[in-house]
């Protein structure tokens, strides 16, 4: 294989590199920064399948920034001082979303965003946001976690207010101050780490941690704060009010970074706390938080009258559904069941974190593409649009199809996961599960009366030829999740899954032994 | 006891700015809350570095009779401090140019004057 | 093929079995009588008469017996969603402080 153990670093490096190289290439020429933005996003997605390939086969690659090991060696320490990056079978799956979605993204850029007002800082800034995923998911390190939720943060902002009217500059304020109160919270939490163990590398703090009262208080601020930067009910506000005001493409980049905050959740749930907390409680928290989720995200978004306002509700109570599964297994950790439905349960909920970023992104990329062409996310104002943007309808078809759960697309497979094995646990998780689901195809089917049927309305043009391209490689993804799921979670979905339970493969991977 | 007082103030910092963050209609005020909690979780990474009677941790021209490395303050802390104090700035100016651009399109600094809910 | 651990779950199976479902379907409906009456093709509207001009159902109109239905429940929803960014923290600080008091309540309580 072409592998090389430098991947990891330059994944991150080649984005923020690549980012402020795009500026210089704009003045020479709009398309060729626009081929160069495609070309980093493509060898992205190439290294990024590279990596978890060999993440897959062979167990977790360790990366140590500017060093060989993790030690230092002029103290002696027996300690990780160093920045390690991380990778196992979970984050090499993150990796994948992220530079999938940011692909379509970018594709679906080129003719989404129009010239002029600074695209060239658009692309920026998407690149950027790129290496804030990567590195969120990739690093063993709290504080450069920490770090990397910053930039991720703060690039999102800039996105979401691209377009500097007064619904954007409001819905990216909003999502800065939510996201920093959890990141400045989050910071807290490292330092009672800190205060406690000398230590910020997540595998030795894992291998060290007590469980002491400091640390219950660092459990607490930790899950509440990514619960919120995740969008779990009642901490979601944010969602839809940034959700709906951001450009198309970077909603669908959104919903991959709060599933990187989704992550970064359960990657303090498993590996840094895992047995030694009280698992029950926060298991049962966290199947809490999904259903809530769930319920409310699918309820409000039926009266909803903005499109994307409406597809913002959708994720908030598609990410109820991954909190779910997920919680059923941290709930089950440990009993003998675990190894029956709990696996089962955390499989369905991972599996469901992939879908979900496919199809809600492309979902919002077809709003995109009916705002582009009418100029308004106003369901009223919309109709008969199916007459003539054909293949957004079919699009449109394809993601609403994945988002209800019905066969044979991608998103059935995860939710009979989900619904099998909580019915496991109590049938009224999987009853809940089941009407949300009901409610999900019912909204969708008002969104697709509105929207493409009915009479024609107005005279429009297909989206653009790179638009289209750029929802064409979601759906692509979303066709052959639906085909061979079976493939798809005993090669990619069981090994995160698995590497979430194992904690102490993580931990020794770092501490050695 | 007098070793308590850091942490005592790091507790009504972070305190003072979350009252700020969830009562105060200003959004400049709300801004300058974020701010004080940014102090107060930096104030308690310092906090957390320093031994009495330590000395910078630099091992070139060591002053005679400092133990290594019992007698340096902590270097992690202050590093993790500095960066985050870089990112709070960054921070407070995209949020303050949200504040402004939200102020020429509402003529409103009042969090209450909002355009999106429901 | 999946295996869902109670059973099992495949795409290219359930497409098949759609498919061959489709056609057997086909091959019964082609059985019946060719020929029809004409007025069968106009959809019956409870006896109203259809008006000539083409309607659209605008969004707002969907689900509007839905809605008005469980309207004591989107009212306290409304409320919650007001957008007021205070509000937002008020509820972070909320369940944080609930997330505390749940991992502290064997200590507290005996």
């Amino acid at each position: 294989m072409i592998y090389n153990e430098a991947i990891p670093a330059i994944l991150i490096g080649l984005p923020l590199l690549a980012a402020f190289i795009t500026p210089i290439i704009n003045l020479a020429s709009k398309k060729a920064r626009n081929a160069f933005v495609i070309a980093i996003l493509a060898i992205e997605e190439l290294l990024i399948i590279l990596l978890a390939w060999h993440v897959f086969t062979n167990g977790i690659v360790i990366y140590t920034m500017g060093a060989k090991n993790p030690s230092i060696v002029p103290l002696q320490a027996a300690v990780p001082v160093r920045i390690v990056l991380e990778i196992d079978g979970m984050a090499a799956f993150m990796g994948l979303i992220s530079c999938t979605v940011a692909m379509a993204a970018g594709i679906y850029s080129i003719a989404f965003i129009k010239e002029g007002n600074g695209k060239a800082r658009y692309y920026t800034l998407l690149l950027i946001m790129l290496a804030g995923m990567l590195g969120m998911v990739f690093t063993g390190d709290l504080f450069n976690l920490f770090v990397f939720l910053e930039i991720l943060s703060i690039a999102s902002c800039g996105l979401i207010a691209y377009r500097q009217h007064a619904d954007a500059v409001e819905g990216a304020f909003k999502y800065l101050v939510v996201s920093n109160i959890a990141a400045l919270f989050v910071l807290f939490a490292i330092a009672l780490f800190y205060a406690q163990y000398d230590l910020l590398n997540i595998a030795a703090i894992a291998n060290a941690m007590q469980y002491t009262q400091l640390d219950k208080i660092a459990l607490a601020l930790l899950v509440a704060a990514f619960a919120m930067k995740c969008g779990a009910v009642p901490m979601h506000f944010w969602a839809p009010d940034s959700y709906s005001t951001a450009p198309a493409a970077i909603t669908a980049m959104l919903v991959a970074a709060s599933q990187a905050s989704l992550y970064a959740l359960f990657r303090v749930c498993f590996t840094l706390y895992g047995s030694l907390m009280n698992y029950h409680m926060i298991g049962i928290a966290i199947i809490i938080f999904g259903l809530l989720s769930m319920f409310i995200g699918v309820t409000m978004a039926l009266p909803q009258k903005d499109i994307k306002r409406l597809m913002a509700y959708h994720a908030i109570s598609q990410t109820g559904y991954m909190l779910l599964g997920v919680g059923v297994g941290l709930y089950l950790l440990g009993s003998s069941d675990f190894n029956v439905y709990g696996i089962k349960a955390m499989e369905g909920g991972i599996f469901h974190i992939i879908n979900h970023a496919m199809y809600k992104g492309l979902l919002f990329l077809t709003a995109g593409a009916i705002y582009y062409r009418l100029g308004t996310r106003n369901l009223n104002e919309m109709g008969g649009l199916g007459h003539t943007m054909k293949f957004t309808s079919i699009y449109f078809i394809i993601g609403a199809l994945a988002i209800a759960g019905i066969p044979p697309f991608n998103g059935f497979a995860s939710k009979l996961l989900i619904y099998e094995a909580c019915y496991k646990v109590s049938p009224i998780l999987s009853i809940v599960a089941m009407l949300v689901s009901v409610l999900t195809l019912a909204s969708f089917i008002k969104v697709f009366h509105s929207a493409f049927m009915g009479p024609k309305m107005h005279d429009v043009k297909e989206a653009p030829k790179s638009m289209l391209a750029g929802m064409a490689v979601l759906t692509f993804v979303i066709i052959f999740f639906g085909l061979f799921p079976g493939w798809v979670v005993s090669h990619i979905v069981h090994p995160a899954a698995m590497a979430l339970v194992e904690k102490m493969a993580y931990i020794n991977a770092v501490m050695g032994g | 006891m007098i070793w308590n007082v850091p942490f005592i103030t790091v507790a009504l910092l972070i305190a003072i700015g979350l009252y700020a963050v969830m009562f105060k209609r200003n959004l400049i005020k709300i801004a300058i809350g974020i701010t004080i909690i940014e102090s107060g979780v930096n104030l308690f990474l310092i906090t957390l570095g320093y031994r009495k009677g330590g000395i910078a941790p630099i091992y070139t021209n060591l002053p005679s009779g400092v133990k290594v490395p019992e007698g340096m303050v902590l270097p992690v802390p202050q590093a993790l401090t500095l960066t985050s104090i870089v990112i709070g700035v960054a921070v407070l100016a995209l949020m303050l140019s949200f504040i402004m651009k939200m102020y020429q399109h509402n003529k409103s600094l009042d969090s209450h004057s909002r355009r999106l809910k429901g | 093929m999946l295996e869902t651990g109670f059973g099992y779950w495949d795409a290219i199976a359930w497409i098949v079995a759609f498919i061959v479902i489709c056609i057997v379907v086909y091959i019964i409906r082609s059985m019946g009588k060719k020929e029809h009456r004409k007025e069968a093709e106009e959809p019956f509207f409870s006896g109203v008469e259809l008006p000539d001009e083409k309607v659209h159902v605008k969004a707002s109109n969907i689900y509007w017996g839905f809605i008005e239905s469980m309207k004591g429940y989107y009212d306290v929803m409304k409320k919650m969603h007001d957008g007021i960014i205070n509000n937002y923290i008020s509820w972070f600080v909320f369940i944080a402080v609930l997330l505390l008091i749940t991992l502290f309540a064997k200590e507290v309580i005996p």
